[in-house]
């Protein structure tokens, strides 16, 4: 079997994907690439987290994710227009200077976290067995009910708020 | 409640009306009020008084409630009547309610009546808590009260500038003697671990930790708490290195100087120091010192009274050197021969006082007497009555001031702590008394008319027969008060026997205290021949240096000027910027410096925001991980 | 048996938090902050599943459907407040809403 075709391999190629287009949502400078870029660094989340033993996350990854907030994301983008003043506002049409000081920041956060991954005597490895929905379903409908209503609630909180304030001030939606 | 408890809440219920209720009173309420709670007040004395001469322990006490205590040392509120608080509810009551009369009627015409009578009553509220108080924390209580009040009265016409520079200068300078006197309290509760005066007179006597020091036999604890004292007695009752306050206060309405500046706050330093008495017979060196005070201040109060052209100045030197008198008699231990003559004292003083009062009413607020003269015939009722004053005030045989001063003057000279040079300075005293006596009487009542002829009296005085009822009760007090015996001996504690030294009083000592006042008469009858006389030359006030250097009140004035005020004013100069302050601007200054800092972090820029929570981790994982 | 250690699971999931983080701290358009905002979350997913792999528990999971919906309520309201920006301010600059400097 070649290394490409084994689970870590996989793996690590979905990693680098999902990193890359990461690195190409946030220094985009159209939005709907920027969109489309995020999409596939969701897709290669997914992937991941199917090599991990987790398909019903992956599933849900692509399902939400991808499926619907992103849908919401390209909604807003051509209903509204929000992609008019994307060249007078990237960061790139005013030089790097302005990357400087918070990817130093970044790189500072980065080498801490390694730092601290690296110390903490973590030699697991991955299971390989997966685990399915049933056993999740199982837990959020037993012991994290109460999260369950609460994340629910939080949706609704979400849905009242947006509907409140994407309402056009003439018909009372005030902030 | 007892009747003793109550005595003060008549007038504090007429200070709250008044108060309260202010100019919507018309002079007939507020007169009735206010003059009606003193009456009241003094009635109940009268009747308190009647009572604890029957009474068998010859004390009457009230306890209300406990105010705190101090470890084991409770101060309480409680009032405590002896036969020496007797005599002081009796004049303030007394003479209050007269003096309340007389101001309800000369003070009528003010816009501001009610506040002046509010006052008023305020101070005898304040006067009634200072003599009945059973402790001493309460009995300051009331000694501030009585400052507070004395301080707002001689402002009362605060649209003068001068009025309300003497009501400053007289706060601060028995502030100066208030301090005194509270740090003898605390030496007094530290040495004694009581509050209690009449624990304390006792323990005085016993504690030997108190009257002995073993580093310093000569300066025991006694010796600082009575010479504390001392220099609160001093400056409420204008003695020597404090007196300079009292001429100056003069500048309030006139009953304001009878009752309080003449009568009866004046005298708390006196009612102090024989309250205290059993600490101070403990110091008897303290004793001679409140000897020698009397005794300088009384020569020097004469000296300036002789100097005055001012009426009310020249009475209230005359104050000063009664009160030296006083002073005299406690340090010479003769007690109730000093607390005899501040009773007589506040009766003709007051009189004196009023009387002035009614004169310079009716000469539309003339005090000059260089501008009075011949009044003897315009206002011959005011004139007998003055005489009356100036009588006793001389010590006339007869007279009320006659028994306490001769009381006063023949216990000197074989006083262990008195002798015979401050013998000889009463003397000296009863003469300079009688010689100013004199000029003042010749000045303002006899001689030519000096103010403008077509100068109408004004007449509501002499109409008003209130008003002279108040005098001619306060005359009679002058004439006969002193056949009241005043027996305090048992009060006091005497000195131990063994100091008693055996010095024969020579014989010739009384006649000369008799024969001085009339060699003082005699003697002004021909110097102030001029003064007398119905000439045709004109009067002016001498200007010579000395006379102006004594009318000054010796210049105690410029010398604290110098000494005191005008370093005191150069140094406050020169740290204009205070340098403290600066010190304690540096936290300021360093608060602000860090308000900017932090301003300047809140530039309303979220991604700035989002940026300082990346730092802030980057920080927070840099400290819990190293 | 796989061969994915942890150690790498986490880093993958440092690494999108940090891009996610630079996004947000570098752009000035609001809806570039949501979407790096949205790669900030995701690599939180990251972590919670790779630990859950690990440990053959369910928790993960559920966390990572907790994360899930934060986000959709997130972004249902963060759009809305966008859609508002761009009524008002005719701009998606967020350095334009300062008006908290203090």
């Amino acid at each position: 079997m070649s290394s490409l075709a084994s689970i870590e391999g996989l793996f690590y190629l979905a990693a680098t994907i999902a990193i890359v287009a990461s690195l190409k949502v946030v220094t985009g400078k159209n939005t709907v690439h920027a969109l489309l870029y995020l999409v596939i660094s969701l897709l290669a989340v997914a992937v991941c987290f199917y090599l991990m033993g987790a398909p019903f996350a992956a599933g849900l990854e692509v399902i939400v994710y991808a499926g619907a907030i992103l849908v919401l994301f390209v909604f807003a983008v051509m209903m509204f227009g929000l992609g008019i003043d994307e060249t007078h506002n990237a960061p790139q049409s005013r030089g790097l200077s302005l990357w400087v000081g918070p990817v130093f920041l970044g790189l500072l956060l980065l080498i801490e976290l390694i730092f601290v991954i690296g110390n903490s005597d973590l030699s697991l490895q991955l299971n390989n067995q997966i685990v399915d929905s049933k056993q999740v379903g199982m837990l959020l409908y037993g012991p994290y009910l109460l999260a369950v209503e609460i994340s629910s609630f939080l949706l609704l909180a979400g849905l009242v708020a947006g509907y409140h304030y994407a309402k056009p001030e003439s018909r009372g939606g005030r902030l | 409640m007892s009747l003793l408890a109550s005595l003060p809440l008549y007038p504090l219920l007429s200070f709250l009306i008044l108060i309260s209720f202010g100019k919507r009173l018309s002079w007939v309420m507020a007169s009735w009020v206010s003059v009606g709670a003193m009456g009241a007040a003094a009635f109940c004395s009268m009747f308190l008084v009647n009572q604890l001469s029957t009474s068998d322990t010859s004390v009457i006490t009230a306890h209300m409630w406990q105010w705190f205590s101090i470890g084991s040392a409770k101060v309480n509120v409680s009032f405590y009547l002896d036969a020496l608080s007797a005599v002081m509810i009796l004049v303030v009551t007394g003479v209050g309610f007269l003096i309340h009369l007389f101001a309800a009627i000369y003070m009528k015409s003010d816009e501001n009546f009610t506040r002046f009578m509010a006052y008023m009553n305020l101070f005898i509220v304040a006067m009634l808590v200072l003599v009945l108080a059973d402790n001493l924390v309460l009995l300051y209580l009331g000694w501030e009260g009585v400052g507070l009040c004395s301080f707002l009265l001689i402002g009362f016409w605060y649209q003068e500038k001068s009025n309300v520079l003497a009501a400053r200068k007289a706060f601060i300078v028995t502030r100066i003697g208030d301090t005194a006197m509270v740090i003898g309290l605390f030496l007094l509760f530290k040495s004694l671990a009581s509050l209690n005066i009449a624990e304390i007179n006792q323990l005085a006597q016993t504690t030997i930790s108190f009257t002995s020091n073993s580093m310093n036999a000569a300066h025991s604890d006694a010796y600082w708490a009575a010479l504390l004292l001392l220099g609160g007695a001093v400056g409420k009752s204008a003695q020597l290195p404090l007196q300079t306050w009292l001429p100056d206060a003069m500048a309030g309405p006139t009953p304001v100087s009878a009752l309080i500046h003449a009568a009866t706050m004046v005298t708390a330093g006196v009612y102090l120091i024989a309250r205290m008495n059993g600490v101070f017979l403990m110091a008897p060196e303290v004793m001679n010192y409140v000897a020698w005070l009397g005794g300088i201040t009384l020569l020097i109060a004469g000296v300036a009274a002789l100097a005055q052209n001012d009426i009310k100045r020249v009475l209230a030197y005359s104050t000063m050197s009664q009160i030296g008198y006083m002073m005299l008699a406690l340090g010479a231990g003769a007690w109730s021969a000093g607390v005899f003559h501040l009773m007589t004292h506040a009766f003709f003083k007051a009189l004196l006082f009023l009387t002035a009062g009614a004169v310079i009413l009716a000469l539309h607020h003339q005090q000059d007497i260089f501008k009075m003269g011949g009044l003897l015939k315009r206002l011959p009722v005011e004139a007998t009555l003055f005489l009356v004053g100036l009588a006793c005030l001389i010590a006339l045989p007869g007279t009320s001031g006659f028994f306490s001063k001769e009381a006063i003057i023949a216990s000197l000279w074989s006083s262990p702590t008195a002798g015979p040079s401050l013998w000889w300075c009463a003397i000296l005293g009863a003469l300079l008394t009688s010689i100013y006596s004199c000029r003042l009487f010749f000045l303002a009542f006899l001689g030519k008319a000096r103010f403008p002829e077509n100068l109408v009296i004004s007449d509501h005085i002499e109409t008003n027969k209130l008003l002279r009822g108040a005098l001619f009760i306060l005359a009679l007090l002058s004439l006969f008060g002193g056949l009241v015996t005043v027996d305090l001996s048992s009060l006091f504690s005497s000195y131990k026997p063994s100091v008693v030294s055996s010095i024969d009083s020579p014989s010739w000592l009384h006649i000369v205290a008799i024969a001085t006042p009339f060699i003082g008469i005699i003697f002004s009858w021909f110097y102030y021949r001029r003064y007398r006389i119905v000439t045709d030359e004109p009067l002016t006030a001498s200007h010579s240096a000395w006379i102006v250097f004594c009318r000054n009140g010796l210049g105690f004035d410029t010398l604290y000027s110098t000494l005191l005020i005008k370093p005191y004013c150069f140094v406050a100069k020169l740290n204009k910027n205070d340098l403290f302050d600066q010190i304690l601007m540096l936290i300021a200054w360093y608060v602000r410096i860090w308000r900017d800092i932090l301003s300047v972090s809140q530039s309303g820029s979220l991604r700035w925001f989002a940026a300082a929570f990346g730092l802030s981790l980057v920080g927070l994982i840099c400290v819990v991980t190293l | 048996m796989t061969e994915i250690p942890l150690t790498h699971v986490l880093i993958l999931s440092s690494l999108l938090f940090i891009i996610g983080f630079v996004g947000v701290v570098v752009r000035k358009n609001t809806l570039f902050m949501l979407m790096s905002l949205e790669v900030m979350l995701n690599a939180v997913g990251v972590a919670f599943i790779g630990a859950g792999s690990v440990w053959q528990e369910a928790d993960g999971q559920i966390m990572f459907m907790l994360v899930l919906t934060l986000a959709a309520a997130e972004i249902a309201v963060g759009l809305a407040l966008l859609i508002r920006m761009q009524r008002r301010y005719r701009t998606l600059n967020i350095d334009v809403l300062n008006q908290m400097k203090g």
